[in-house]
């Protein structure tokens, strides 16, 4: 997988290193942003509210 | 003889190119020779994918819904215009002994949820504690992004009866994080746009969920009439847990008009 992604970059490695981080940056914004924000009510660690 | 055996050495041993060009085939020719080895390895590069995004996940909960909380409720305070913030000018008119009044105090309406009307500052937890409180204890527009929020139902600051107030413990600027640091006496002030209402730490429990009493008007016992003007603080025990709710109760000390200067309380001079 990672494999296949160092293959399908352009250019040197350098300029394969510079994407790859900057691929790794997105994905954590998004995560950070949308995804965690949005699986983060399902935890069981965050019921916190009691229902009466 | 010599020449020879270096010729000889030469031919052996192969160049850099032969040996990368070697290497290129063989690893081709691996993939090649097993799927199954391929599919293990898409699946392990999966799962340590996997872990590394679960590590990610504790470090936004635990870390930055705090950097981000924290940032947005000094903003909240800040917005109010009439709260004293936490990097408040240290010339600020302390009031007279004689502006602390002990007769009945006034009372603000409850306002709508998600409305901040109040906030709180703990010497015992630092000059630069202050958090905003609002009315609501729901999570996603109030606990998770206002800090502090208000039991509706319960009463309002310095009324007779029990203010009852929640925040986290963790997480999410974690406002009630060192509650545990609290002692008997200890000041809670509560300010808002009017009053300052100085209550003190009167007794701290350790109850289960469920436990809502604790914040009925004379907390523990639903049915009584109150008679003092209380606070009640929860929230969750132990740290990283919700299993058991941490509670501080509080008595109303005093209140003075806003415009009396900062209770003697925010000076410094004890709590440190």
């Amino acid at each position: 997988m990672y494999g296949w992604l160092w293959r399908v970059m352009p250019g040197p490695a350098w300029l394969r290193v510079v994407l790859l981080v900057l691929l790794a940056a997105a994905v954590v914004a998004v995560c950070f942003t949308w995804l965690f924000p949005a699986i983060e009510p399902l935890m069981p660690f965050n019921d916190i509210t009691v229902d009466e | 003889m010599t020449t020879a055996g270096m010729s000889g050495a030469g031919v052996a041993v192969p160049g850099p190119a032969v040996t990368r060009r070697a290497l290129r085939r063989q690893r081709r020719t691996a993939g090649r020779r097993s799927a199954g080895a391929t599919v293990v390895g898409v699946l392990g590069e999966l799962l340590i994918t996997l872990g590394v995004l679960l590590g990610l996940f504790v470090f936004w909960q635990l870390f930055w819904t705090d950097v981000v909380a924290e940032r947005a409720q000094e903003q909240v305070v800040q917005d109010l215009g009439w709260a004293r913030t936490g990097d408040a000018a240290p010339d600020t008119v302390v009031a007279a002994p004689d502006a602390e009044q002990r007769d009945p105090a006034p009372v603000m309406d409850a306002p709508p949820h998600g409305t901040t009307f109040a906030t709180l500052a703990v010497p015992r937890w630092g000059p630069d504690y202050v958090q905003p409180i609002s009315e609501g204890v729901t999570r996603a527009d109030v606990l998770d992004v206002l800090g502090i929020g208000h039991y509706p139902g319960t009463q309002m600051p310095g009324e007779i009866g029990n203010f009852a107030i929640a925040a986290h413990r963790n997480t999410y600027g974690k406002p009630f994080h060192r509650v545990e640091e609290l002692r008997l006496g200890d000041a809670l002030v509560v300010q808002t746009e009017d009053a300052w209402y100085v209550y003190r730490v009167s007794a701290t429990q350790i109850v289960l969920p469920q436990d809502v009493d604790v914040i009925a008007p004379v907390p523990g016992d639903p049915t009584a009439e109150p008679t003092t003007a209380m606070i009640t603080m929860t929230t969750c025990h132990p740290l990283f847990s919700s299993r058991e709710r941490f509670i501080v109760h509080g008595e109303l000390d005093y209140w003075m008009p806003t415009d009396a200067g900062i209770p003697v309380e925010l000076t410094g001079g004890e709590g440190s």
